[in-house]
């Protein structure tokens, strides 16, 4: 009948109906529960069965007993059985729905586990190529999308299917004549359904895609008025927003418009089937081929006749919503991990801290090499400093280092022994990261740096604030340590974060630093601590720094300058000052501004 | 209640569609009363019950053949609904307009407030919160002004419709079958009161979860580095659990309420089954009134059921109200006097007399600050973040208001002239330097929407924006902000220059107004500034001695009183904070280095609070322009003889 019907809505919403690897995914997650399910759906017969009851008692009552015997009694007696029939139905929907919500609820929190699980073995490469804000939509919102598909989706189905079925089975068998005639409604009433569900559905889609536009335009006139306001451009500003604000109220006033052209549809075709039951049933009394009772029933089944109808479009839209959510989930939960332990990686032993890089090739993306045959060898105790401009590959040799990726080629050791034979836990937990920009937690800040090592004590805790120089500013804020940190830190500057994460760093004690050095500047003062910090902190270990301080680099060991992805010079500072070279352009064009013009000239000269 | 009055007020403009709508829902629901007596007509009148009591022929007309009253309310039943959709639609679509339209207002209401609050409002306000007063509140309201009033109307008319036509038809069975009603109102509302609060403990645990994701997903760096997944992973099942257990207690309130709802409505059913087939038994009831009784029981219940959610939306939607009107009623601080003159073409000289500025009453920011700036004359201002320098430049344009003393341009006080007139003849780069969804001409026309093309490029010329612009393939046709490129600080600082420049203003305020650009940017910029600035007043802040060296007058600002003024020569001997900030900035970073220990302890003492933000300039950022600072060629030189 509605093929080409549902062939078409399919195409317009461009997605697909039913998606069987959805589907099949899902049914992994429901089967765990497949019984709580067959008893909600066997509950959901028996509501339905019941629900369908009443209308039939109505006519048994009125034929039986009020006609024909004229029994109280015996109406006494259907009235009751009705008021059974009532109290069984609440039963059974109440528990149909209590299950239902158990199996959507465990299934729920089955998938988010496993996809917060999930981003967390991802490597690093997928969330550079992932914005943070779709991923976590995957865990929230299209998770959501399951809840209503689960607890009411599949059990309506089954429901309104009953429900149509039976009261199509129970008309025709009270008169099939009758029947028929009341049905020749049903397909107009499915077509106008079906139209008005899909028109529906893209005019609210449109609404909220310019509510959506009236908050951008809303967000930027107001983080924007300091301007609007200096510019005296009030009046244009208003205007651009009268604008986007009338777009909306125009798209609402479309999907107004069909909203309130359903319901008088609906219910003329409802009324059309009371007028043909009440014209063709006058007539069947009369000739005394059915009952007023029939008549009566059926009167009240046409009533009930249109709900299922409705739900069922309402699914349709959950399901394929669902099936839009899922396919986003399942994509997600079975990304490849990229970087993971091998299955007989055993544990990294204590470092002592010699750390090589063997001809190692590297590329985010296969087409474009990022590393290209890189060897150097640190060291125990050594301070590598990486210097080049940005894009040179710096960070990516840093990043490996911690396997956050894994080499293309080559190998990378620690003390002899490929990271990739070790378990990835073993080797963090020995090694130390100072991210360029600190990303602090919410919490205390006590809390931001036993991170560092979960089991230290506050004494501790103190002592590597100490060390790291920030104990000064966290006993003067409100709270001490335990002062609270709002989200990602954006109550402290950019250098107290940055002493905080060398906190972190001392508290972890590593054999081996990683540490990007911020280039957004900070006020002297602070500068000064960060800078007396990081001596210390970089004191006995190997440490590797992606370097912007000028000091930085001349106490390094070694100094590696890479440039297009490989290492081009190699020295401590001052020998690579000697040479003409990258080295010499970079501490020309950058690090001189550090210092004063005279020392300029003695560091040239002595180099 | 005051709040519903307001709404009243607003849809008051929308009279003639709100009076339309309820024109409407008066024709409905005369309608919807009047069919039920259609069907009993149909079956009194048409229908032969064998056997039944003759109690039959009530009200029909007797001569008539029972085919011809039954196909006639048929045909009346069809006809009657037909014009009630007709109606049916008018109301919704009337009543829906009536509140989009208010919906529609508030927003541009709000949104025109906005614009004309001070300054000092918008410090306080954060953006996100505005942002949901301007859209989901407003939505929420709509939604009560768009059904509520409507549904209330309906529920009364229908009850009392129905109430009436149940009573005239047989008392007794009314009594019995509306006992159900008062039952069924309570339930509804109960069950908004005691469902709704569990869902939304549920969205607040599921909040907490999302914050749980966020904070994992922003710090995966180091989360992975620190191989602290375990933890991670554990916290959020914790959570996770707990949102479960959350949902679970929603979801079995609603499973036991919800049901419940349709048992009582049916309960009304039942006795009208036992009660009414009992006085047909008896013979004082027809099986048509019998039905139609059900029919019209069956209208009452969805209005009341409705009723009940209609009344839990009205709280919220009250207090969304009350945090719109409370934007609405903020008052405006700054506006023109009833009696102001615009501005004339002024020469440009500012005047500070004795200003004393605190924001929302506090603390003052400025403290008996006195000064004055010539045309010509490039004034800059030093001082420690939170000295008070914005403050100085923003009571210029007037963005906030003085507490004491007064602030006059060309010897009139900013406070007596209209503001329009004088904000544009003023210039500001702010260290906001928001840009505007459309093109980068757009932008740099922002103040000036009609310049020539030639005047905008000269602009962005000047402000060193050109050749990046150029850069672009659509050049200055290039759109930024949403769905545009994206511009780095120091490209949207230059076109904000380039804005500010294109007013041709007479007073030009620079507030760190190179912060985000390079200094070899910043000394083109300064070179093409110089001619521009010839014959204006310019007001600079700076973070660095080396931009405000060669200003006409320093003012040294310190917790908002002026603790110097005088160029830098005379500042240097004079002012021992001058001094102080002059010698941080130079400090020799080998030097810094070998001392640290030594240092850090001296300026903690010297200080008194050592790490603290009084500076936000680094060493590194020193200019290639300034005394003592490396010049560019030296440099050169110096390799030259090292090779």
């Amino acid at each position: 009948m509605g093929g080409p019907f549902w062939r078409g809505v399919r195409h317009q919403n461009n997605t697909k109906l039913f998606n069987g690897r959805v589907v099949r995914r899902l049914w992994d997650y429901l089967k765990p529960h497949k019984w709580r399910i067959m008893w909600a759906l066997a509950l959901v017969c028996v509501t339905s069965a019941m629900q369908l009851l009443g209308p039939y008692l109505f006519k048994v009552a009125l034929d039986e007993f009020v006609i024909a015997r004229q029994d109280i009694v015996g109406l006494i007696v259907v009235a009751l059985v009705f008021t059974g029939t009532l109290i069984v139905s609440w039963g059974t929907q109440a528990y149909q729905a209590v299950s239902m919500a158990i199996v959507a609820q465990a299934v729920l929190n089955r998938m988010r586990a496993e996809l917060f699980a999930k981003i967390n073995h991802l490597s690093l490469s997928y969330h550079d190529r992932h914005e943070s804000g779709v991923t976590m939509s995957r865990i929230i919102n299209d998770v959501a999308v399951f809840q209503e598909l689960l607890t009411q989706g599949i059990v309506h189905v089954v429901a309104d299917c009953l429900l149509l079925i039976g009261i199509l089975g129970i008309m025709l068998a009270m008169s099939p004549t009758l029947a028929l005639l009341t049905m020749s409604v049903l397909p107009v009433m499915v077509i106008a359904t079906i139209v008005f569900t899909s028109t529906a559905r893209k005019a609210w889609l449109r609404t909220r895609e310019t509510i959506g536009e009236v908050a951008a335009g809303f967000q930027e006139n107001v983080s924007g008025v300091r301007v609007v306001q200096a510019f005296a451009r009030e009046e244009v500003s208003k205007k651009r927003f009268d604008k986007i604000n009338r777009g909306n109220l125009q798209a609402n006033l479309r999907a107004v418009t069909l909203a309130s052209m359903y319901p008088p549809v609906v219910e003329f075709m409802s009324m059309a089937a009371t007028a043909i039951v009440l014209w063709f049933g006058a007539h069947a009394t009369l000739d005394g081929t059915i009952t007023i009772g029939v008549v009566v029933a059926f009167l009240f089944y046409v009533n009930r006749f249109f709900q299922p109808i409705r739900e069922l479009s309402q699914v349709y839209n959950l399901f394929q919503q669902a099936m839009a959510a899922g396919d986003k989930i399942f994509e997600l939960i079975d990304h490849p991990i990229d970087v993971e332990d091998k299955s007989d990686a055993g544990e990294m032993r204590s470092i002592t801290g010699r750390v090589a890089f063997e001809q190692v090739d590297f590329s985010y993306v296969d087409s474009v090499p990022v590393l290209r045959s890189i060897n150097f060898v640190a060291e125990p105790g050594q301070t590598i400093a990486l210097v080049g401009p940005t894009g040179a590959g710096k960070t990516s040799i840093a990043s490996l280092l911690a396997r956050f990726y894994d080499v293309r080629g080559g190998r990378i050791t620690v003390d002899g022994v490929d990271i990739r034979d070790v378990t990835m836990a073993s080797l963090r937990r020995q090694m130390g990261l100072v991210p360029q920009d600190p990303f602090l937690f919410s919490g205390t800040i006590a809390d931001n740096i036993r991170f560092g090592r979960l089991d230290a004590t506050d004494e501790e805790i103190v002592q590597a604030a100490k060390l790291a120089n920030a104990h000064d500013f966290v006993i003067r804020l409100p709270n001490g340590y335990a002062t609270r940190v709002f989200e990602r830190g954006q109550n402290y500057s950019q250098g107290q974060r940055q002493l905080i994460a060398f906190a972190r760093a001392v508290l972890a004690d590593p054999r081996i630093l990683i540490l990007d050095e911020a280039t957004a500047s900070v006020d002297t003062r602070t500068e000064v601590l960060i800078q007396a910090a990081l001596a210390r902190l970089l004191h006995g270990r190997t440490s590797f720094v992606i370097a912007h301080r000028l000091s930085t680099i001349r106490n390094a060991d070694v100094v590696l300058v890479i440039n297009h992805g490989a290492i081009i010079q190699r020295g401590t500072h001052r020998e690579l000052l000697g040479q003409p070279g990258l080295y010499r352009d970079l501490y020309l064009t950058q690090y001189r501004h550090q210092i004063r013009g005279s020392q300029l000239v003695e560091e040239m000269a002595t180099a | 209640m005051q709040i519903a009055w307001r709404l009243i007020g607003y849809l008051r403009r929308y009279w003639l569609a709100c009076g339309a709508a309820y024109t409407c829902l008066l024709v409905v629901t005369g309608v919807e009363l009047f069919i039920p007596s259609l069907l009993r007509r149909g079956i009194d009148c048409g229908m032969k019950a064998s056997g039944a009591a003759e109690k039959l022929a009530n009200g029909c007309p007797a001569d008539t053949d029972p085919l011809t009253v039954v196909g006639g309310a048929a045909l009346a039943i069809v006809g009657l609904t037909l014009v009630k959709g007709a109606f049916q639609f008018g109301q919704g679509y009337l009543g829906e307009y009536g509140a989009q339209r208010v919906a529609y207002d508030l927003r541009n209401e709000i949104y025109s407030h906005l614009q004309k609050l001070s300054f000092s409002w918008h410090d306080r306000s954060q953006t996100g919160a505005l942002m949901a007063r301007a859209t989901s509140d407003v939505e929420q309201l709509r939604n009560f002004t768009g059904r509520a009033f409507l549904q209330m109307a309906q529920f009364a008319l229908v009850s009392i419709g129905v109430t009436v036509v149940l009573f005239v038809t047989n008392w007794q069975l009314a009594i019995v079958s509306l006992l159900t009603l008062p039952l069924l109102y309570r339930s509804a509302a109960n069950f908004v009161r005691t469902v709704r609060p569990y869902f939304y403990q549920a969205q607040e645990e599921l909040s907490v979860l999302a914050s749980i994701v966020q904070e994992n997903l922003a710090g995966a760096k180091v989360v992975k580095a620190f191989a602290r997944e375990p933890d991670e992973i554990r916290k959020f099942d914790e959570q996770n659990e707990l949102l479960l257990k959350q949902y679970m207690l929603a979801a079995r309130a609603q499973a036991f309420a919800n049901p419940q709802l349709d048992v009582l409505a049916q309960i009304g059913t039942v006795m009208v089954l036992l009660l009414g087939g009992y006085f047909v038994i008896v013979g004082t009831l027809s099986i048509g009134e019998l039905v139609a009784f059900n029919t019209y029981l069956l209208l009452l219940v969805r209005p009341v059921r409705r009723l009940g959610f209609t009344i839990g939306q009205s709280s919220r939607a009250i207090a969304a109200g009350e945090r719109i009107f409370e934007i609405l009623d903020a008052p405006v601080d700054v506006e023109d006097q009833a009696d102001a003159k615009p501005l004339s073409q002024i020469t440009g000289t500012v005047t500070f007399d004795h200003v004393t500025c605190s924001y929302y009453g506090g603390e003052a920011v400025l403290k008996d600050v006195s000064f004055e700036a010539h045309p010509g004359q490039v004034v800059a201002l030093l001082g420690a973040t939170g000295s008070g320098k914005t403050t100085v430049v923003n009571l210029i344009p007037r963005f906030y208001d003085v507490s004491q003393g007064s602030v006059r341009i060309d010897g009139h006080d900013v406070r007596d002239v209209q503001l329009l007139s004088l904000r544009r003849q003023i210039g500001i780069v702010l260290q906001d330097t928001t840009l505007f969804t459309g093109t980068i001409r757009e932008n740099i026309a922002f103040g000036v929407p009609d310049a020539t093309d030639e005047h905008v490029f000269a602009m962005a010329h000047a402000a060193r924006a050109h050749e990046f612009i150029m850069e672009f393939p659509d050049g200055y046709a290039t759109r930024v902000g949403e769905r545009g490129v994206t511009l780095s600080g120091g490209q949207k600082q230059r076109i904000a220059i380039a804005r500010a420049l294109l007013l041709d203003p007479r007073i030009l305020i620079l507030d760190d107004f190179t912060s985000a650009v390079d200094t070899e940017t910043e000394a083109l910029i300064r070179e093409a500034l110089n001619v521009l600035m010839e014959g204006r007043t310019t007001l600079v802040i700076a973070q660095r001695v080396s931009t405000v060296q060669s200003a006409d007058q320093i003012i040294v600002l310190d917790h908002g009183e002026i603790v110097g003024v005088g160029s830098h020569e005379e500042l240097l001997e004079t002012n021992d904070i001058y001094a102080e900030i002059y010698q941080l900035q130079l400090m020799d970073e080998s030097a810094v280095h070998a001392t640290s220990e030594k240092t850090t302890t001296e300026l903690v003492g010297a200080n008194g609070n050592g790490g603290g933000n009084r500076w936000t300039d680094a060493p590194q950022r020193h200019g290639p322009n300034g005394n003592g600072v490396a010049r560019p060629d030296l440099a050169a030189q110096a390799v030259r003889r090292a090779d």
